[in-house]
């Protein structure tokens, strides 16, 4: 059977990001934590992939190596190759990585609140984008932040450029972040469950806002998230991890029709669904693994209802079930099948 | 933000009674202040009776001390030991002693942020291990002990300063005196900075900054340090009315008639007016330093807002 640790799924010609058997570490006064084990994925020009799995699993310190960001110490990458538009970024000089960062690749956070700087206005800190790379004075900084107000659709922008973050609303806040991440009109933006801490009321409205920017500005997105209701909407791919690997990959609608791995089938059949009504709702019973103390053989086999014996002492390679399409399962062919 | 600033100004009054008072009552129960003001010599009874009526000595202590405040508010501190005019004595010694401590907050403000900045930076390893070392010396070391030995040193053994300030102390004389004042607070400020330090590394917006591609001397002084310092400067501004009076023991070992010199003579002849006097301006200056540190906190953090 045909295996694809190595190889980049769908290679494209128009490959923005490909990261290869990514391993990292955090080497801790407890352990050192294996928080990411081989993860390999690539996203296209233009292309959205979206991010799912348990928390714990990696999805964050993943593209945290990749923006180059990780916590370090205690978290170091240990193995693998991070290459955008065709360069390493883990054998670039500093400097050169440094401009990378923001200019080309951009980060989303979760919490806006924390992650702006609370003593410094919105506009100095939209602004600064544009002063460091661009080398703008501050006043055309100024000029240019008040425009990417307004670009996210923030009321009275003008008025507003000189107020702090925490005279914001948290939707207003988060448009702020996204407004900083598009600035500099990257090839690729991450998004770290980037609606998780907002009300329910304003969710889908910066959803859309990130989206809609996305698709005018032709980006790549990588869309952690753990709405999937949401990535229906806008993914096209799907990568879900489980104990630091990739267990699936594959186009949205594939999966939606029908899960390659136990653990995906698991994630979609805990969501309610309508046409599913009455049916028992499927819950992955069991807690993830430590990540000091990983099993043997197929991560997942202790919460596995498929598993048998050599799931526990031969760990499954990302098998290819389609061109398109990878599965970390020894019987992912049962797995398919069954539904 | 007025309202704030005039209901703080309200608050200072109590507290400036009381402290005024306290300090008036202490002095006063050290002794006979008329037979201070003879010296070894007995006075004759009218003229005793005389000064003990200019003083109000005869009224019961309420009525001295409003009177005292009241002359005080006039202008008229009394009359020092010397028999000059205590605003004289203050007009020699303030600005010798402000010029003492501004050496001394410039020193322990930017020695201790560079070097808390530097250990916090480099946590955990040996140049962080040795700042916290050489603070936590620095703290047990008695002011008189250290300032002895700075001036033997630097003075004496190495002849490098004038171990003894001359008269007019102009800012090169003081940068020892400053140093030795500022020494245990600037160890202070290390430790505190370094806390800081550590403490915001790890915030999110550092990380940020750092995912902006901002470079890293940008990360840390614009970003980084700029929210460690909001709790130092709290310090230091707190600080500069404790340096003052600090001072007393430095401005003896350096010779320097500042404040604390005079403070000290007058203790050690029991002359009240001074001490008095000069304790008073002393409140006066630690509480408007308190208040002007508190607004400035504001403008470091706009979070904070005055109700
Ligand atoms: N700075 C750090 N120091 C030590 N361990 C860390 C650090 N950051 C992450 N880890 C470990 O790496 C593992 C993966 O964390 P990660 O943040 O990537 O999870 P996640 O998939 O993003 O989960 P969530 O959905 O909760 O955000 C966690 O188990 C965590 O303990
Ligand atoms: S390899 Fe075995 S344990 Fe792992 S998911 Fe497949 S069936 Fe389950
Ligand atoms: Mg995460």
């Amino acid at each position: 059977m045909d295996t694809l640790t190595e190889s980049p799924l769908v290679p494209r010609t128009d490959t923005l990001l490909d990261v290869r058997d990514l391993h990292v570490e955090f080497r801790t006064r407890d352990g050192i934590a294996k928080a990411v084990n081989g993860v390999s994925y690539a996203v296209a020009r233009g292309e959205t992939l979206a991010v799912l799995g348990e928390s714990g699993s990696g999805k964050s310190v993943t593209v945290q190596a990749v923006m180059g960001i990780l916590d370090s110490p205690p978290g170091f990458v240990t193995r693998g190759e991070i290459l955008f538009r065709g360069e390493n970024l883990l054998t670039m000089p500093a400097d050169q990585r440094r401009k990378v960062r923001g200019a080309k690749m951009a980060m989303i956070f979760q919490d806006a609140l924390s992650a702006l700087n609370p003593v410094l206005t919105v506009g100095y800190q939209l602004g600064e984008m544009f002063v460091v790379h661009r080398g703008m004075s501050r006043r055309d900084a100024r000029a240019m932040a008040v425009e990417l107000m307004d670009r996210v659709r923030i009321p009275a922008a003008r008025q507003r450029v000189g107020d702090y973050p925490h005279q914001f609303s948290g939707g207003m806040r988060q448009r702020i972040m996204i407004a900083m991440a598009m600035a500099l009109e990257p090839d690729l933006i991450i998004a770290d469950e980037p609606t998780t801490a907002l009300d329910v009321t304003v969710q889908a409205q910066v959803m859309d806002l990130l989206a809609e920017l996305r698709q005018e500005m032709g980006m790549g997105l990588i869309l952690i998230t753990h709405d999937l209701g949401v990535v229906a909407d806008v993914a096209d791919r799907i990568a879900v991890m489980y104990a630091g690997r990739i267990v699936e990959t594959a186009p949205v609608h594939d999966i939606y029709r029908a899960p390659a791995h136990p653990y995906t089938k698991g994630l979609l059949e805990s969501i309610p669904r309508l046409d599913r009504k009455g049916k028992e709702l499927y819950a992955i019973r069991g807690l993830p693994p430590s990540l000091t103390d990983v099993p043997p053989g197929c991560a997942f086999n202790p919460r596995c209802p498929m598993a048998r014996e050599r799931c526990r002492t031969e760990v499954p390679p990302l098998y290819r079930v389609t061109a398109e399409r990878g599965s970390a399962c020894h019987y992912w062919e049962e797995c398919v099948g069954d539904d | 933000m007025g309202r704030y600033v005039i209901r703080r100004l309200l608050q200072m009054v109590p507290v400036f009674i009381g402290s005024t008072l306290l300090i008036f009552v202490m002095v006063y129960a050290l002794g006979d202040p008329v037979a201070a003001l003879f010296g070894d010599r007995a006075p004759d009874p009218a003229t005793a009776a005389q000064i003990r009526k200019d003083l109000y000595l005869d009224h019961p202590l309420w009525q001295q001390y409003v009177h005292y405040m009241a002359q005080i508010f006039q202008g008229n501190f009394g009359t020092a030991f010397d028999g000059q005019p205590v605003l004289t004595l203050m007009s020699t010694a303030w600005p010798l002693t402000i010029r003492l401590t501004i050496v001394a907050v410039v020193v322990e403000a930017v020695i201790g942020v560079v070097l808390g900045l530097f250990s916090g930076l480099r946590r955990g390893r040996t140049v962080d291990s040795g700042v916290l070392v050489l603070t936590l010396v620095v703290v047990s070391v008695p002011t008189f002990v250290s300032g002895y030995v700075l001036q033997y040193l630097f003075g004496v053994e190495w002849n490098l300063v004038n171990p003894s300030v001359s008269p007019a102390a102009p800012f090169s004389e003081l940068l020892l005196p400053g140093i030795v004042l500022a020494l245990v607070s600037l160890a202070y400020v290390t430790r505190l900075t370094r806390t800081s330090v550590v403490e915001n590394h790890r915030a999110d917006y550092v990380r940020t900054a750092i995912a902006k591609g901002l470079p890293r001397h940008r990360v840390v002084l614009r970003h980084l340090l700029r929210n460690s310092l909001i709790p130092v400067v709290t310090f230091i501004g707190t600080d500069i009315g404790a340096l003052m009076g600090g001072a007393i023991v430095t401005e003896r070992i350096f010779n320097i008639h500042g404040v604390g010199y005079q403070l000290y003579q007058g203790i050690l002849r029991q002359n009240s007016p001074t001490v008095v006097g000069f304790v008073t301006i002393l409140v006066i200056v630690f509480l408007i330093a308190n208040l002007l540190v508190d607004l400035l906190y504001a403008v470091l953090d706009p979070r904070i807002r005055y109700a």
